[in-house]
């Protein structure tokens, strides 16, 4: 990054620029050219539960505006990787980090920081599509609302453009003040990408939000991914290699909590440099 | 395990499950039952005559034009009644009359019988009331015959004395028919209004009307004579009064008891919106019922903020540690304490610590420490229930731990949450013993509708006053249907509470399905 922005230094709601997305991680990168936007640092990055250590010292550069996909046998720590960018681990009292994770520039752990300003820029889409309990309004509501957007024509705005990107428009537009828990699996994981794209992120982190659905449902999520590559930067764990391959520019692998190999998905995939990948992406284990 | 033996297990696990059900709600109606066809009693009955006269007496109820008609009918009825007291009354009197002559001979005599006899003549006479002359030459007699066993006695004193038992005998009776008139009728026409409200009319409702009309009938007493326990002797009362003109009464009284009470089914709402005459014995028991609201929201208004912000502070705020599990084991205790427990802090603190009128005010905060436990555990367990992924969803999307409280998860836990206010409410409207020391009055003016004036009045309140007028009435045995009317005036209550509350929370869920 160029800029040196301090710990705090995040836009409130509304005043970046308007949608979609920030101009300058919009463009259609290529993924050579794109090393110089690292969107998340992580340096010598340890995570511990208790005394127990999930991740360990990994050091990865993720990229802005492209699909960084994380990879790895269950339990090797991906899921509270991706968890520890937005500070989500923080709702479990025994999760310490070691190290430094650096977010826009903005070292995630540092004490200053707001943690809702972090989680605003950094939407998040989990395993199981967890809609509220409430109108499908409401829902993509929520965030603009609870970051102050007050004006209803502006609401109104904002949840169409949402669903539009998360492609759900067409399908929910007459039955906006139904309750989402009525919409299918798919639909409501949808739901819950544009709900997350409703509050402007820079980011979307993806904790496996295929592996509760049908494969109808996952190729339209995977579609959707495609869709909003270059204008957000994307990270998804996921168990599904294939998938993997299909969406992301780069893979990382994860496994027993240290990053084994990260670099471009195709040459992980067709080339991998380390014994353990390809026992991993050929299914010898995992 | 065989299929066959399977089935068989499974069926008999089911029929003893329909069976249980079925039983509870056998014994639900074994005790609902009489208690609401007894409470009913208190809204739907033979009203007569007088009960009409005695409502637009007091509440203003009623058609004045067509009540006048009906009292003019029922006075016409019951004329020849008092007609016949009145011929037979002044029989009596007549013959009261004829033994003056000896009595006054025997007031001039120069001695104490002589001074005593001018002295109750004085109190004889057609002015005076005519079971009263009765009353004092009766107290002659015992002095009379003392008096006739000496040397010198005139040989008119035995004359006088047999004169006076054959007047005082039947005329005890009569004086006893009397009452049994003045219960069923009230005060005849021309008689004086007595001060209670209860001596002013006659019965108001046909069932006691006809016990009394029994009563008029037979003379009931206990024949110990035999061996073991006694046995109810029933004798008809006409047999006193044979060939005087009273006998004529009892025929006319059984063919003319309608007429002269004109029974008619009324539905009494007023029981509900009529505040109470003469302690219960007439009017409604709108102090009760308004009571029991004022302290039951009261109690809610306290204790389910309390509630739910204590159970969102052990939910989400409490680090497991030592003290917490102290309070959550004082809050346990604190739903296990006795009710009375709780009146007597109130007393001890809201009252006498914190000098609170006895009141509403106080009662209610009592009631609210009552049900707190409840509502925090209800509250607790609904915080809990809800799944785990809307928090994480709303602290994702950036939502401070309070925002994620208010927005989303009190929102999914209200049906739960209601719950307990739902069971709560029940309690605190059930309760008598905390209320007892703070809030209870047995007979209070009706509340205030604007909470500013009712907050420190104490008052009367349905639980309280089922006790009160139970135990300590004095005339706790006539007003069994008032008793029985406020039990199912609670239960209704309490019903439409829960009823409320369930619609209520079935579409808070179904709104949070979709």
């Amino acid at each position: 990054m160029n800029a040196t922005p301090t710990p705090l230094d995040f836009r409130p709601f509304g005043e970046s620029t308007p949608r979609p997305g920030n101009p300058v991680k919009s463009i259609h990168v290529d993924p050579k050219g794109a090393q110089d936007s690292v969107y998340v640092r992580a340096t010598d990055f340890s995570i511990f539960y208790g005394r127990a250590e999930a991740v360990c010292k990994v050091n990865i550069d993720i990229y802005a505006g492209l699909v960084t996909a994380i990879i790895g046998p269950s339990g090797c720590g991906k899921s509270t990787f991706l968890r520890s960018i937005n500070r989500m681990n923080d709702l479990i009292p025994s999760c310490k980090t070691s190290g430094q994770l650096l977010f826009d520039g903005v070292d995630v752990y540092d004490r200053r920081l707001d943690v809702t300003v972090l989680r605003k820029k950094a939407g998040m889409v989990f395993q199981k599509p967890n809609p509220f309990p409430k109108s499908i309004f409401d829902n993509i509501a929520y965030g603009p609302r609870l970051h102050g957007v007050k004006s209803q024509a502006q609401l109104a705005e904002i949840v169409e453009q949402s669903l539009l990107q998360a492609a759900l428009w067409d399908e929910v537009k007459d039955r906006l003040s139904a309750n989402a828990l009525g919409l299918s699996g798919g639909q409501q994981q949808r739901l819950c990408i544009a709900r997350a794209l409703a509050v402007n992120p820079d980011i979307l982190l993806m904790d496996e939000p295929t592996s509760a659905l049908d494969p109808n449902a996952t190729s339209r999520i995977e579609e959707l991914i495609s869709e909003l590559r270059g204008k957000y930067t994307i990270i998804i764990v996921t168990h599904n290699m294939q998938q993997a391959a299909r969406v992301s520019d780069y893979t990382a692998f994860l496994y027993e909590g240290a990053l084994i190999e990260y670099g471009e998905t195709r040459q992980i995939f067709t080339n991998p440099t380390r014994k353990h990948t390809e026992d991993y992406i050929t299914g010898r284990f995992g | 395990m065989r299929i066959s033996t399977r089935k068989l297990l499974d069926r008999s696990f089911s029929s003893v499950g329909v069976i249980s059900i079925a039983l509870m709600g056998l014994i639900l109606l074994v005790i609902l039952v009489p208690i609401f066809r007894k409470g009913i009693g208190a809204l739907v009955f033979e009203a007569t005559v007088e009960h009409r006269r005695l409502i637009l007496d007091n509440f203003d109820h009623g058609d004045d034009l067509e009540l006048a008609a009906e009292i003019k009918s029922a006075r016409e009825a019951r004329q020849p009644v008092y007609e016949m007291v009145q011929a037979f009354e002044s029989r009596q009197q007549a013959k009261i009359d004829s033994l003056r002559p000896d009595l006054e001979t025997l007031a001039e005599r120069d001695d104490s019988m002589g001074r005593l006899v001018a002295r109750r003549l004085k109190r004889l006479g057609p002015d005076e009331d005519f079971l009263e002359q009765v009353e004092t030459i009766q107290q002659l007699v015992p002095r009379l015959r003392e008096y006739g066993d000496g040397d010198d006695a005139p040989k008119e004193i035995a004359a006088i004395s047999s004169g006076i038992t054959r007047i005082t005998s039947q005329t005890l009776a009569f004086a006893e028919l009397k009452e049994v008139l003045y219960d069923l009728l009230g005060p005849a026409p021309g008689e004086p209004m007595p001060q209670l409200t209860r001596k002013q009319y006659g019965q108001t409702r046909w069932e006691k009307a006809r016990e009394t009309i029994d009563h008029l009938f037979f003379i009931e007493r206990w024949d110990y004579s035999g061996p073991g326990m006694g046995t109810l002797v029933r004798e008809p009362r006409v047999e006193q009064f044979r060939e005087t003109e009273i006998e004529p009464l009892f025929a006319y009284v059984e063919g003319h008891a309608e007429a002269m009470l004109q029974p008619r089914w009324t539905l009494y709402w007023g029981f509900l919106t009529d505040k109470p005459l003469d302690s219960h014995i007439f009017g409604g028991i709108y102090p009760e019922l308004i009571g029991t609201i004022y302290l039951t929201l009261g109690a809610i208004l306290f204790a389910v903020p309390i509630g739910i912000i204590a159970a969102i502070y052990f939910t989400e705020y409490a680090k497991a540690g030592r003290l917490i599990s102290f309070l959550r084991a004082c809050v346990s205790t604190l739903a296990g304490v006795p009710s009375i427990v709780f009146g007597m802090f109130g007393l001890a603190f809201f009252l006498n610590v914190w000098q609170l009128p006895k009141g509403v005010l106080a009662g209610s905060l009592t009631l609210a420490l009552l049900i707190l436990p409840v509502i925090i555990r209800a509250s607790e367990e609904a915080i809990r229930s809800v799944p785990h992924t809307y928090r994480e969803a709303a602290l994702s999307l950036g939502a401070g731990r309070w925002r994620t409280i208010v927005t989303v998860i009190l929102p999914a836990a209200l049906p739960g949450i209601l719950t307990g206010i739902v069971i709560s409410m029940g309690r605190a409207a059930g309760e008598t013993a905390p209320i007892i020391f703070t809030a209870a009055a047995s007979v209070a003016a009706p509340l205030s509708l604007n909470p500013l004036q009712a907050w420190d009045q104490p008052t009367a309140a349905l639980s309280w006053n089922i006790y009160n007028l139970c135990t300590e009435h004095e005339a706790a045995d006539e007003i069994r249907h008032v008793q029985f009317g406020m039990v199912a005036v609670l239960i209704t209550v309490v019903l439409a509470l829960n009823l409320f509350a369930i619609i209520l929370r079935a579409r808070i869920a179904k709104k949070l399905k979709g």
